[in-house]
């Protein structure tokens, strides 16, 4: 998408860089009347390797930041994106989406960002509790973040559907490693978008790749803590309900379409920590 | 195995080295692909040449115990794994680290000669390697005095590794030429000759204590010096990279590199070890892989 005429090549994005596949595929996408749009990259298994390598180095990292940190970034993406709604309006009515959807498509992503920053010093007050014993302990549990979540977003091209599938995980204090669907330029535009919002580098990689190939990559990994798979075929939830039996890794499934707006996605990739601590006689 | 000492070697004998084309070579191993079965002999291959270190001011007697059980089985379950060829460790780690590995086919290690700078006086340095090996070590690790190698004064060294190799006794001599402070190829492949030239057992590229470790191009120019050497002499000389080869491919390729230039005469853990902390783990995700299809996480794993 271009307005000079030169046609842009989207890449993927890995430990915070825009490198092409490693395969060196691309697949070409065209505009809803089959006009050409853009290159994008496809990645490869080894793409996702790679991206899980850079995702595990971050991981501990984005863990430990503040809550308000993570906040600050969070209204930054959406600053950032708001800032751009232009290009990304353009970029959906490129692959079919008419002006009015597009506007309220990108607004919606980025209201979803600032509804979601809000909650970063927030969903633990929820989800933490004071446990009755029948010992002398003061028992509690809080949520601690999963570790290293794969994302297989929705597949319409719409960005509010990724950023509702994205946000809940990475507030949570996940690595993320997001599949998006193989035309949605997009989804790559809005790596620019996080790299001019101080995510660290890694804490979000994107690729653009066909379903298929990667899917079962995503769910065998043993380095990958949790899933979030969201689709509507009943085979590739079948299957990915098995392989992801190996290193138990919670696997969340929901259907393909954006996620509803509710904290307790943020809950999805949350584990549960109970802490038995003593107290006086 | 038998160990002479060799004239002192001249400068002029070693031959220059051409920088661009050695490390053009190195990078062609890299082209190479090992797949499958193959690729499975060459990670078990490289489990069994690990010498596992552990040189650090926070090495405890627990630790070392540890890493021991580690090198002795490294893939619990799997008797096809391992065991790695010896566990390195500081001098005062020796006794637990005789006494962790027996019965075993694991040998003992020791760094000695003031690692990893050598700035001591010779007769101190060489007390620690008789200490090393009165504590029961099957190997030493010296490190050369660099800085006396960079101000000219090659024989200095030679007769150093000479007594060094004399107080080992029947310990093997590993030779550290700590090439990350050698500047050019060139004078890693006259510290090679000397060093061999003074009998030593093995040389070694580094310390792994200063930001540039082992390099292929630099273990490729040691590795012809042994050929050299070999050709000349009729004496095998062991060779050991060490400090910054982390991942199984990296390894991989140092083998190939090793089979091109030595043949297979060398790919055993007798004439071929890798110095490494964090390589085992590595190695032993990629077997699993092998074996499962799956890609391993370090959480399964354990780490010392």
């Amino acid at each position: 998408m271009s307005t000079s005429g030169i046609p842009k090549t989207y890449k993927l994005f890995i430990a915070g860089k825009f490198p092409r596949s490693e395969s060196g595929r691309i697949t070409e996408v065209r505009s809803a009347q089959g006009e050409f749009l853009a290159n994008a990259s496809r990645a490869s298994r080894k793409d996702f390797r790679n991206s899980v390598v850079a995702a595990r180095k971050a991981a501990a990292g984005w863990a430990k930041a503040s809550s308000y940190l993570k906040g600050q970034i969070l209204y930054r993406i959406a600053e950032v994106l708001d800032g751009r709604s232009e290009q990304f309006v353009k970029e959906l009515g490129a692959r079919g989406f008419s002006q009015k959807k597009a506007e309220a498509d990108v607004a919606e992503a980025v209201d979803l960002l600032v509804h979601y920053a809000g909650w970063t010093d927030k969903y633990q007050a929820l989800f933490s509790s004071v446990n009755p014993v029948a010992s002398a302990h003061f028992n509690f549990s809080v949520p601690q973040p999963s570790g290293l979540v794969g994302i297989i977003a929705p597949r319409s091209g719409s960005l509010a559907a990724l950023v509702s599938a994205i946000a809940p995980a990475l507030l949570g204090g996940n690595a993320l490693v997001v599949l998006a669907a193989q035309d949605a330029l997009s989804a790559i535009s809005f790596a620019e978008v996080l790299v001019s919002s101080d995510v660290p580098a890694g804490v979000v990689n994107l690729l653009t790749a066909q379903r298929a190939e990667l899917v079962p990559e995503f769910v065998k990994h043993m380095d990958v803590n949790a899933v979030l798979l969201c689709s509507d075929d009943v085979d590739e939830r079948k299957n990915a309900e098995w392989q992801s039996a190996e290193n138990l890794k919670r696997l969340s499934l929901h259907p393909d379409r954006a996620l509803a707006r509710s904290p307790y996605h943020i809950l999805d990739f949350q584990e549960i920590k109970t802490t038995w601590h003593p107290i006086g006689v | 195995m038998k160990s002479e000492v060799f004239p002192f070697p001249a400068r002029r004998d070693s031959p220059a080295i051409d920088q661009s084309g050695v490390e053009e070579r190195a990078q062609r191993f890299c082209a190479r692909s090992l797949k499958k079965e193959s690729k499975m002999s060459a990670l078990k291959l490289a489990v069994s040449m690990l010498d596992v270190t552990t040189l650090e001011g926070a090495d405890s007697v627990g630790k070392v115990h540890q890493m021991c059980q580690k090198a002795r089985q490294p893939l619990p379950g799997d008797p096809s794994v391992g065991p790695a060829a010896a566990v390195c460790v500081y001098p005062r780690m020796v006794s637990t680290a005789v006494k962790a590995v027996e019965k075993s086919k694991v040998r003992v290690a020791a760094v000695a000669t003031q690692f990893p700078s050598g700035q001591m006086r010779l007769k101190e340095r060489l007390a620690e390697v008789r200490y090393a090996v009165g504590e029961g070590a099957d190997e030493i690790d010296m490190v050369i005095s660099r800085g006396q190698f960079l101000q000219g004064e090659y024989r200095a060294i030679y007769e150093e590794i000479i007594a060094c190799k004399e107080a080992c006794g029947k310990a093997h001599l590993k030779v550290i030429l700590e090439t990350g402070e050698l500047m050019t190829y060139d004078h890693v492949r006259y510290a090679s000759d000397i060093a061999m030239a003074a009998g030593a057992d093995f040389i070694k590229t580094s310390t792994g204590k200063v930001p540039i470790a082992a390099t292929l191009p630099v273990t490729l120019v040691m590795l012809q010096a042994i050929e050299d050497f070999h050709e000349r002499t009729g004496r095998m000389v062991g060779m050991k990279p060490a400090g910054g080869i982390s991942n199984a491919k990296l390894a991989l390729q140092y083998l190939v590199m090793l089979r091109e230039i030595l043949g297979t005469k060398w790919l055993t853990p007798k004439w071929f070890r890798f110095g490494a902390s964090s390589l085992t783990n590595d190695l032993l995700m990629q077997i699993r892989k092998q074996e499962s299809g799956h890609y391993q996480s370090g959480d399964y794993f354990t780490q010392d």
